[in-house]
């Protein structure tokens, strides 16, 4: 692996190049990257969900958007055709996916902005903020939910 | 300090981080719009949603806001990419892939949107 293409994140945690008096400091602490053992902070929750929800999004999301809007424009048929399709069951399952990723990036999105205008950035405020988006984002799909059955 | 330059990288710059917080915003706001347009009208028939995308403001809105989306989106999957990825020649391939399927995508956008007109 290319050292250069690392990020400072991964030198931190490897222990690697950093000012001696900090490497003394630092490297007596356990180097802990088993993904099942690591305990998340709850920010840290946040920011990963954002990104799964993206990739989510990205993937399946776009595609499916187009598909679903170009059906509900091109003719009363198709667009019944969508009502139906959607009427499945497998269907509504992937539907509410779709709605918690979109819901989920969007309100911590707007966590994400207000820390950029230092908004919330102190770490009762910041773990307070990532609850939050937590909870309302699963209370907002389940209204979807709800309206989908 | 950057050490070395990938032509793969994030350019070291200011622009596509501020990038995807405008489109970001933009896209916040056509969001609200139409939940609050749905939520207004207590649902969405045919003739309605048909009337909606033929006015033209909305039209440019919904344009704006699938290219704010598929930018995003971009910006998104190259920093997945360049977190994870550490080969820069499977980089490459990944970003350009996604790249023509973005780019494809705002194609299908155009045609749906205008050919609905």
């Amino acid at each position: 692996m290319n050292t250069n293409t690392r990020s400072s994140a991964d030198r931190a945690a490897a222990g690697a190049p950093m000012a001696s008096s900090e490497r003394r400091v630092l490297s007596s602490r356990p180097v802990y990257l088993d993904l099942l053992r690591i305990r998340l902070p709850v920010p840290g929750l946040v920011s990963f969900l954002h990104r799964i929800s993206g990739a989510l999004l990205f993937l399946v999301g776009i595609p499916l958007l187009l598909a679903g809007v170009g059906m509900s424009l091109a003719s009363p048929e198709s667009f019944a055709q969508l009502r139906n399709a959607v009427a499945n069951p497998v269907a509504k399952l992937v539907l509410l996916g779709l709605a918690w990723a979109y819901i989920h990036h969007f309100c911590a999105g707007i966590r994400f902005l207000l820390l950029d205008i230092h908004q919330g950035i102190d770490l009762p405020g910041a773990r307070r903020s990532s609850v939050i988006v937590l909870v309302v984002s699963v209370a907002l799909t389940v209204v979807v939910g709800a309206r989908l059955w | 300090m950057v050490t070395r330059r990938e032509a793969v990288g994030a350019h070291y710059g200011l622009k596509d981080w501020l990038l995807q917080r405008l489109t970001a915003v933009l896209m916040t706001a056509y969001t609200l719009l139409l939940l609050g347009i749905v939520l207004w009208r207590g649902g969405i028939d045919y003739t309605l949603w048909r009337a909606l995308f033929a006015n033209g403001a909305f039209l440019l809105a919904s344009f704006l806001f699938m290219v704010a989306l598929l930018y995003h989106a971009w910006i998104g999957v190259r920093d997945i990419y360049m977190d994870y990825v550490k080969s820069v020649a499977l980089r490459l391939a990944l970003q350009s892939i996604s790249v023509a399927v973005l780019i494809a995508y705002l194609g299908w956008t155009i045609q749906i949107l205008w050919g609905a007109r």
